[in-house]
């Protein structure tokens, strides 16, 4: 089992427009944990920062300060190639994130390869055949032999989840796993990663910008909005007692004909920037407090300007 | 609207595509990723590897079946015959022995200078972009320096800069390569930009995926046809650029190719002599080989560009159906006449 605790993470872009400098802060601050058995949903528009937190806790990205600390049970820090093994994620996009040129084989064979978890080609295959099974592509080794473009996004999502348990992997990052699948899909995917979840006792970090699957699927919901995280606690909490106007937004977001208007409005208010983004509400504390602050100061708590 | 037909009655054009789907779904074998590398098989990609074929085994095979091109004897300028079938020069060489050679001599420097220019582009093109940063800017700078640079000048002044004794096959090998190269170096930068990008790449980098893998594994095999593309290519440029080097007295010392065979022939006042089995048979061969590259080439541009592919087999389809209600309009105004 292995539990992930973020700190305090900041990512800053240099944008360079000319001669002119300056910086894009993406994560301001953003603090989280993600522990086996719990799903946790990061919830926010485009550009507030959620994909930027997943390709810092896969690496892609290193953040600009704070700290992601990866541990096992016996508290030894996960790093290096055991990192690799430990924290996998799927893409958003199933169709870009299959290589057209190989076959289903090779993309769940190379991370059981990569990390020797098989020795010879024969057990390779047959885990290979065994995975895909447990993402329900049966027959496996039909789905095997076959390339990309001859699979439906649900299946080639199913095969990216597959790939991305290979290695044995304790802390899954799904960036908007479904948002690019049919919506008579969608379902059939959440449940499999859930029925993987309690398998596997995953630590998941779902990252979504739709607050319905996130309380279907979620444990603990956390508001992204600019960078900071605006309301955490659990989801159902969140979702129907929200307290930052934002998180209000998002929940009023999902389509009710007589409500056409207040969402229009409130739409246009983040448009603007308006929104307040310098609190927090956290569920777990009953209480607001400062956002975009580092985690020991957060605590202090604070009223929001609108409210 | 004399030819109303009923609505549930398939029109040609829809039968010949469900035709085609069927025939797709039924011959699906499992297909590797190299399948899908193998450019379709039209008219004009046979008659560009008929072409290619004919004259690589003509330039293998031939110095062996024929005699020695540098015999000289006292019979000059005969045209064809029977003992001499592509006649003599001046100095009664056979045109034909000469010929086999020069074309044994242009292939080597063409595939030399093809591979050489591959790997140098393929070297500074993909790994400078998958790095990024200062390695990527430093080979851009250098393939853009090379670009600038005119090919054709440039050969002429190193050629003639490196004494004729030391000016071997390799030199010349070399210096086309050099000056060849940057072009399918930009063109596989602007690639592999875009491929590196994909979530595919940044998966295998998340599973961890060693470095050169990821290029070699991830990354090459979907520039391939852009590389192959520019191999050809620069095999009809290098087989150009050396017969142009040699015609103008630069070649490679005692080497036979088809430019040597044009430079001797214009020296020989072939064509003012009217001693046209002399200098047409080396022109045509270049012109053939090019012909036939090129006809490669426009079947692979298939592969990198499918648009070009999906209006061919449209054009095909159309034409199918055309044909098919002919046939039904000539069967209805038989069973009219009948009536």
């Amino acid at each position: 089992m292995t539990r992930v605790h973020v700190s305090d993470l900041v990512k800053e872009y240099t944008m360079r427009t000319g001669l002119r400098r300056s910086r894009l802060r993406a994560v301001d601050h953003v603090s989280l944990d993600l522990v086996p058995g719990r799903t946790v949903a990061l919830v926010g528009e485009s550009g507030s920062g959620k994909s930027t937190i997943a390709k810092i806790l896969t690496r892609m990205e290193s953040p600009t300060s704070g700290t992601v600390d990866v541990r096992l049970d016996d508290g030894t820090p996960v790093r290096g190639a055991l990192y690799r093994r430990q924290v996998q994620m799927v893409f958003q996009d199933p169709f870009a994130s299959l290589n057209p040129f190989h076959s289903i084989e090779h993309h769940v064979a190379r991370p059981l390869r990569i990390h020797q978890r098989t020795r010879t080609a024969d057990e390779t295959h047959e885990r290979v055949v065994e995975m895909l099974e447990r993402v329900n592509l049966t027959p496996g080794a039909e789905f095997a032999a076959r390339r990309p473009h001859e699979l439906s996004g649900g299946q080639r999502q199913r095969v990216a989840i597959a790939r991305a348990l290979a290695p044995g992997s304790q802390v899954l990052i799904a960036d908007e796993p479904v948002s690019m699948l049919d919506v008579s899909i969608r379902l059939g995917v959440l449940n499999l990663l859930g029925r993987l979840q309690r398998e596997d006792r995953l630590a998941v970090l779902y990252i979504t910008h739709d607050l319905a699957t996130a309380r279907h699927f979620s444990d603990e919901i956390v508001v992204l909005y600019r960078g900071r995280v605006v309301e955490r606690g659990p989801a159902d909490a969140v979702i129907l007692d929200p307290h930052h106007d934002y998180t209000k937004l998002l929940a009023m977001a999902a389509p009710d004909p007589e409500r056409v208007d207040r969402v229009t409005l409130g739409q246009e208010a983040t448009d603007r920037g308006e929104i307040d983004n310098s609190v927090c509400f956290d569920h777990f504390a009953g209480e607001w407090q400062e956002a975009g602050v580092p985690a020991d100061r957060a605590r202090e708590p604070a009223r929001p300007r609108s409210a | 609207m004399t030819n109303l037909s009923p609505a549930n009655e398939p029109l040609p054009s829809d039968a010949v595509e469900q035709e085609d789907l069927a025939r797709d779904r039924a011959g699906r074998a499992p297909r590797s990723g190299w399948r899908m590398l193998l450019p379709t098989m039209t008219p004009w990609l046979a008659v560009g590897l008929a072409l290619v074929v004919g004259i690589t085994l003509f330039g293998v095979l031939g110095p062996y079946l024929v005699g020695d091109p540098q015999q000289i004897r006292d019979q000059g300028l005969t045209p064809p015959s029977g003992e001499f079938p592509l006649g003599t020069t001046q100095t009664g060489q056979d045109v034909l022995a000469q010929l086999a050679h020069a074309t044994r001599g242009s292939l080597q420097i063409g595939f030399l200078v093809g591979v050489l220019a591959t790997v140098l582009s393929a070297f500074f093109g993909i790994y400078g972009a998958y790095r990024g940063g200062i390695a990527d800017e430093a080979f851009s700078l250098l393939s853009n320096v090379f670009l600038v640079i005119p090919g054709l000048p440039l050969v002429i002044v190193i050629s003639g800069f490196v004494p004729r004794e030391s000016r071997g096959l390799w030199t010349i090998a070399v210096v086309l390569a050099l000056t060849s190269w940057a072009a399918a170096a930009r063109v596989l930068r602007a690639q592999t930009l875009s491929v590196r990008g994909r979530d595919y790449v940044a998966a295998s980098k998340v599973s961890g995926e060693r470095p050169w893998r990821v290029i070699v594994v991830e990354i090459l095999p979907n520039l391939l046809p852009v590389i192959a593309s520019q191999f050809v290519f620069a095999v009809i440029a290098a087989v150009l650029g050396e017969a142009g080097l040699s015609f103008i007295g630069l070649g490679a010392a005692n080497s036979a190719t088809l430019g040597t065979m044009l430079f001797y022939a214009q020296n020989g006042f072939a064509l003012s002599l009217g001693a046209w089995w002399w200098f047409l048979p080396p022109g045509i061969i270049i012109a053939l080989l090019g012909t036939g590259l090129s006809l490669i080439n426009f079947s692979i541009d298939e592969i990198i560009n499918p648009k070009l592919k999906n209006l061919r087999q449209h054009r095909k389809r159309a034409r199918r159906a055309a044909r098919l209600e002919r046939e039904l309009a000539g069967r209805s105004a038989k069973e009219v006449a009948a009536r």
